[in-house]
């Protein structure tokens, strides 16, 4: 048997340096190859970063749910991108509904208001009844547990949608303001994708507000700090942690209504699985539990995701690269994890970090 | 209801209440509808009916207990069943009254109302608890906005499609059916019907649990013995098909469906013996655990003996359906198995099992087939490919375990997760193709051959899963007890210290990734043999999310506990197919009850037993 | 100040300028110390002082900083703590650390790993050397046990033990691995008299009889007073007396960082 680890030379080490070397080649080679080809124009480019800016932001909306669990109890809330669906899925029915009745056109923006405001409290709901019935009971115990929780709360509530609403995809109805483009600086960016990025931005503003400045958002940052000196200054702990569900599964579901503006393909039970895999990627990318960490990880994985595949993939001569955007994502998850698993931010963890 | 005392009157109500949003979930998700198709017991009740009965049944049966427990009397705890019934039917027979055309009145009358009653409910709480009324007036606005926005919302969708069923698809005439008890046009009288049938069912459980213990478990075998066979009807026809005259069995069946007269002399001859065997089985137990230990021990002997003799002869026993079927859990029980020594034994949560079995299979199909992807076009033959599968999923395995080595266990479970959904869209992926095919997958892949013989039936494939699942259940009884399973073990409970003991931990990480892959691969390889295509759709997470269930709800390193946790989760959708469509609603809402009540698992593993005999943990001091 | 115990015997452990950092804190700074070949050692301190930290540096669950450590001269830092378990360091943990789920004897069986040569595929094929280790590693378990007084407990899991019996199944765990040097964090901690003056004879016995040099951090001065042979005193991170027993009672800075914080003064005379 050869030695597996002297003082110096680690096999493992090794393998993952090896990795590292093959990556960053791989992204310089195809990068070179694409650039020098010159196949995609700049208007083109400014036109993918459009797009993968507001794909991410619904990401950074959902990934926020995760960090702000995550902060908290360092768990991972593994059914977090089915409180996403839920929320989504449930309003297509009222998109429908008031599309049906012209009020979707004639008012969008309250119609659109009223949408997420739905669509937000559906999540929450459904987010803070998986806290309470699979997570609760199992606080304090090991790590792996409450994940296995979570994966089953994933499982069961996308077969419960499923039955619900059935199994066939439902497109959101389009807006007409919505439509068309807006061109600045001679290139035309789709009106939808402004929208996207401008509304998931004042959501986001809207949590930073109440984590920083407000009562609860104190008492947040007490619990994620430190659990028993919270405890003694009088925080009541559970409903802190509820809130906290609750907030994650508001800012879900409204990304989930969003998403349903951006996306024309439109929702399925099995909707929330892999964008939920890719916000978590997007939370620990930018320092899990750091809360504009998770807003940055979330736009940067969307631009990842949108240009990846063109410079790279296509660069080294992989036909149907865009069919690998989701490669790309889980990619940057399994290196993320490798690499810098505390983030680009780094973590904001006090309390035990195992 | 008020004459009883608080606590028993909460509890009662509580677990109605529970057993009637359950029948109405299970209706809401269309399983009562779909269960309904199938027959337990021809032209006298349904799989669907049966679970509406079982509902209030068995939660008056848990009532009566509790109220026993009190010193309840017998005319308190049938007035509990009675309750238990009213309420089971109460959220059913609500959205029933929703449906219907007459009454769907009620159902905006509510959504306008409860904004209010929410709102009103909740203030009320807090001004009862000392707020003040400024705080208390915001609330009350706050809540009937929030709710109001919901309720609005979903009144506008209501009005807007006309019915529950546009948009709650399950909401539909199968269901209304089935809880009226076929009073489909009579919506009163079938709301009745469905009350009485639920109170008799609340009051019989009741009654059952206050018979005295001898008739009581013997009704109780009966009941769910008959309920059992009658459910798995198709099961135990292509069983007694195998070994009975066709005239007996249509005697016995019609169709797939137990005839009453048979349903009838089941539950007696199972209720009889049931009897039999709580008055005299306690004496056969000691009259067994009264001989010597070199008996004992020959006894047990012929017991493996008539076993494995069992085993051996199990696909003339049950014919080529249900051997398509054990070859199906066997593969499970396989990768259960391999995937146990990496979650059971070390302790990691790798949720990419599924790359090792999509590389097996891969690797056989594309080695083996003769149609236009095969590479040698039947030069390698089955057991050729084998090994190489084997090592091609070990090597995978290796891959895939390097950069994991060092991360946490959540992370390392969600970095796995990746690494499956990557090979699942690689599998299907352009760039791939030509290789292994994208969505067509690959195609004609030949069946093992035996000493010249086509292995074509699964009745032979049984014998390369039972082979195959043997020597893995060999191997992993030797790990388990030897010095690389203590190592294994050792890292599950503290990767710290078992570093500080002088384990390298990589190196048996590594080892428990790779081991746990060549079993994938086995498997994968196996499955690709069996079904004569491998395409992608047949490699997502759900397989791994099968395996996980299957390690979990059977009992974690647990050998046996694989293999009955793989026969239910595996088999029992297999065999029922109306439940197929829901397996993995199961399996979820498993995994959280499990954690929660049965962290165990239905057999636990020796170990874990003694862990939850004594609950008595010892004080840790506290840390620095 | 660094008298030498007992007639001048070797050094079997030696750091020189070893600093530990955590994000601008310093937990160990530049310290020098040495642990007399075969002596019963204490590291003293008040709360916080960085006694536990220097521990995990010697073991290598942390990389120092500065500085080295030296095993029987050879270095040591740098090391993963397999490796330096595998030189013949072991440990115990303040809030001990068993492998709860398994048993007693397994537990002991995991301590005996830098002896052990079979392979997984020993295992599986039943090799006659693969047993034979096997037994000779359960009978050497089963000698630990009793010498740690639980013989007959061997087949309880780990977490199902009384405190004391768990304590002492750390130190039989330590103890299976024929360390030359075994770190004890805390061995009294949590016990009654009785049980102290127990683990005080059991902690001699091991030098005595198996000859292994022991480092122990304790709280309880009256254990420290009564079976050291050396004594390092950390403050802060930093060593601030070293030598007899008697020598550091009277040290008057020992004194005052002890003294210096009221909290600290109750363990002192505890």
């Amino acid at each position: 048997m050869f030695k597996w680890k002297t003082d110096e030379f680690s096999w493992v080490d090794f393998t993952i340096d090896v990795l590292r070397i093959l990556i960053v080649l791989a992204v310089v080679v195809g990068a070179w190859n694409t650039l020098s080809s010159g196949r995609i124009t700049f208007a083109q480019w400014v036109n993918l970063f459009a797009a993968g800016l507001s794909q991410g932001s619904i990401y950074a909306l959902i990934a926020l749910g995760y960090t702000l669990v995550y902060g908290i109890l360092l768990m991972i809330n593994f059914a977090h991108g089915e409180v996403f669906m839920a929320g989504a899925f449930s309003t297509v029915f009222l998109a429908e509904a008031l599309n049906r009745t012209g009020f979707l056109n004639e008012q969008p923006l309250l119609a659109i208001l009223i949408m997420i405001m739905f669509a937000g409290l559906v999540s929450m709901t459904v987010a803070i009844l998986v806290e309470r019935v699979a997570y609760r009971p199992l606080r304090g115990s090991p790590r792996l547990v409450p994940l296995i929780t979570a994966i089953g709360a994933s499982f069961f509530l996308q077969y419960t949608f499923r039955g619900l609403y059935g199994s066939g995809f439902k497109a959101y109805p389009q807006i007409k303001v919505l439509q068309g483009a807006i061109s600045i600086g001679g290139i035309n960016i789709p009106t939808v994708q402004i929208f996207v990025f401008g509304s998931a931005l004042a959501l986001m503003f809207a949590l930073y507000w109440l984590v920083e400045r407000t009562r609860i958002g104190k008492a947040m940052r007490a619990v994620s700090e430190n659990k028993e000196v919270a405890r003694l200054m009088g925080i009541d702990i559970d409903w802190v942690i509820l809130f906290t569900f609750g907030v994650g599964g508001f800012l879900a579901g409204s990304a989930g209504v969003i998403n349903g503006m951006f996306r024309p393909q439109g929702v399925n039970f099995f909707m929330g699985f892999i964008p939920g895999i890719k916000a978590f990627t997007a939370a620990v990318l930018g320092g899990i539990g750091n809360i504009p960490g998770a807003m940055l990880g979330g736009l940067f994985l969307g631009v990842i995701e949108a240009i990846g595949p063109n410079l790279v993939l296509a660069g080294l001569g992989i036909p149907g690269a865009n069919q690998l955007k989701d490669v790309i994502a889980f990619t940057m998850l399994v290196l993320v994890l490798i690499f810098r698993p505390q983030g680009i931010l780094g973590e904001r963890l006090s309390e035990t970090k195992a | 209801m008020d004459r009883m005392r608080a606590p028993a009157a909460s509890t009662v109500l509580i677990l109605g209440l529970l057993s009637g949003g359950f029948i109405l979930f299970m209706g809401a998700v269309g399983m009562i509808a779909a269960f309904h198709e199938r027959e337990v017991v021809d032209r006298f009740i349904s799989l669907g009916q049966l679970l509406i009965l079982a509902a209030p049944f068995i939660t008056a049966y848990f009532v009566a207990r509790q109220l026993g427990e009190r010193g309840e009397g017998l005319a308190r705890t049938l007035l509990a069943g009675v309750i238990v019934g009213l309420l089971t039917a109460l959220p059913s027979a609500i959205l029933l009254l929703f449906n219907s055309d007459e009454f769907r009145f009620l159902l905006f009358l509510a959504l306008r109302l409860s904004p209010f009653i929410a709102a009103t409910a909740i203030a009320w709480g807090r001004h009862r608890a000392g707020d003040d009324a400024r705080a208390v007036i915001g609330l009350w606005l706050l809540i009937a906005l929030l709710v109001g926005i919901v309720t609005f919302s979903f009144a506008l969708i209501f009005e807007i499609k006309g019915d529950l069923r546009s948009v709650l698809v399950n909401i539909n005439r199968d269901w209304v059916e089935v809880v009226t008890f076929d009073n489909r046009k009579d919506l009163p009288r079938g709301i009745a019907a469905f009350g009485a049938v639920s109170i008799v069912a609340g009051v019989a459980g009741a009654l059952l649990q206050r018979m005295p213990l001898a008739p009581r478990r013997a009704l109780i075998y009966g009941l769910s013995l008959t309920a059992l066979i009658g459910a798995f009807g198709e099961t135990a026809r292509l069983i007694l098909q195998e070994n009975l005259e066709r005239d007996t069995i249509r005697e016995i069946f019609r169709r797939d469906t137990l005839r009453q007269n048979a349903a009838l002399a089941l539950f007696v001859i199972s209720t009889v013996s049931g009897f039999l065997w709580t008055i005299y089985g306690q004496r056969a137990r000691d009259s067994f655990s009264g001989i010597g230990h070199s008996q004992r021990r020959s006894l047990i002997i012929v017991g493996v003996i008539i076993f494995v003799i069992f085993m051996l002869m199990l696909p003339w026993l049950i014919g080529r359906t249900l051997s398509d079927v054990a070859v199906t859990i066997g593969i499970f029980v396989l990768m259960g198995l391999g995937l146990n020594i990496a979650i059971g034994l070390a302790g990691l949560l790798d949720l990419g099992y599924l790359t090792n079995y999509a590389v097996g299979a891969y690797i056989l199909a594309v080695l083996t087939s003769i149609g236009p992807l095969g590479l040698f076009k039947g030069t390698f033959t089955f057991w050729m490919v084998i090994p190489i599968a084997l090592l091609a999923a070990m090597f995978a395995g290796f891959l895939f375990a390097v950069p994991v080595l060092r991360m946490r266990g959540d992370y390392l479970a969600i970095a796995t997760l990746g690494f499956g959904e990557i090979i699942g869209k690689l599998a299907i992926s352009d760039w791939l193709k030509p290789l292994i095919g994208g969505a067509q997958g690959v195609q004609a892949i030949p069946k093992p051959l035996f000493f010249g013989t086509e292995m074509k039936n699964p009745e032979q494939l049984y014998y390369i899963v039972l082979a195959a699942s043997l020597v893995m259940l060999f191997v992993s009884i030797r790990l388990n007890n030897s010095r690389t399973g203590r190592q294994w073990m050792a890292i599950r409970e503290d990767e710290d210290v078992a570093t500080a003991m002088g384990i390298d931990t990589a190196r048996a990480k590594l080892l428990a990734f790779t081991l746990s892959a060549a079993t994938g691969g086995v498997a994968g390889a196996i499955f690709a043999a069996k079904v004569g295509t491998v395409f992608p759709n047949s490699f997502t997470v759900f397989i791994s999310i099968n395996v996980l269930s299957l390690i979990i709800v059977g009992g974690i390193a647990s050998n046996p506990g694989i293999v009955v946790g793989a026969i239910v989760l595996i088999g029992m959708p297999e065999l029922l197919r109306e439940f197929s469509e829901f397996r993995f609603l199961l399996y979820g809402a498993l995994l959280i009850l499990m954690m929660i009540k049965r962290p165990q698992g239905l057999i636990p593993s020796k170990i874990v037993t003694h862990e939850h005999q004594s609950g008595v943990k010892p004080k840790l001091a506290a840390a620095d | 100040m660094a008298e030498k115990a007992k007639g001048g015997r070797e050094r079997i452990l030696e750091a020189k300028g070893m600093t530990k950092r955590f994000e601008g804190l310093v937990a160990v700074d530049s310290l020098d110390f040495y642990i007399p070949d075969g002596a019963i050692a204490s590291i003293i301190g008040p709360n916080g002082a960085g006694k536990t930290t220097f521990f995990n540096c010697i073991t290598g669950f942390y990389e120092i900083d500065e500085g080295e450590i030296l095993f029987n001269g050879a270095r040591i830092n740098g090391r993963s703590p397999d490796q330096i378990a595998r030189a013949g360091i072991s440990r115990t943990y303040q809030n001990i650390r068993l492998f709860n789920n398994m048993s007693a004897i397994e537990n002991i069986m995991v301590g005996q790993e830098p002896h052990l040569k079979s392979t997984w595929i020993g295992a599986i094929l039943g090799l006659p050397s693969t047993r034979q280790e096997d037994e000779l590693t359960e009978d050497r378990a089963n000698e630990l046990l009793h010498f740690v007084g639980l013989e007959g407990k061997g087949d309880m899991l780990a977490k199902n033990l009384p405190y004391g019996d768990q304590r002492r199944l750390e130190i039989g765990r330590a103890l299976a691995s024929q360390p030359k040097l075994v770190l004890l964090d805390e061995p009294t901690a949590g016990m009654n008299p009785r049980e102290t003056i127990e683990t005080t004879d059991f902690i001699r016995r091991l030098r005595d009889e198996i000859g292994i040099t022991v480092v122990l951090i304790e709280h309880d001065m009256r254990v420290v007073m009564d079976i050291s042979e050396h004594i390092t005193v950390l403050d802060y991170g930093r060593k601030i007396a070293e030598g007899l027993p008697a020598a550091i009672q009277t040290n008057p800075q020992v004194i005052e960082a002890y003294l210096g914080r009221g909290a600290a003064a109750a363990t002192m005379d505890h």
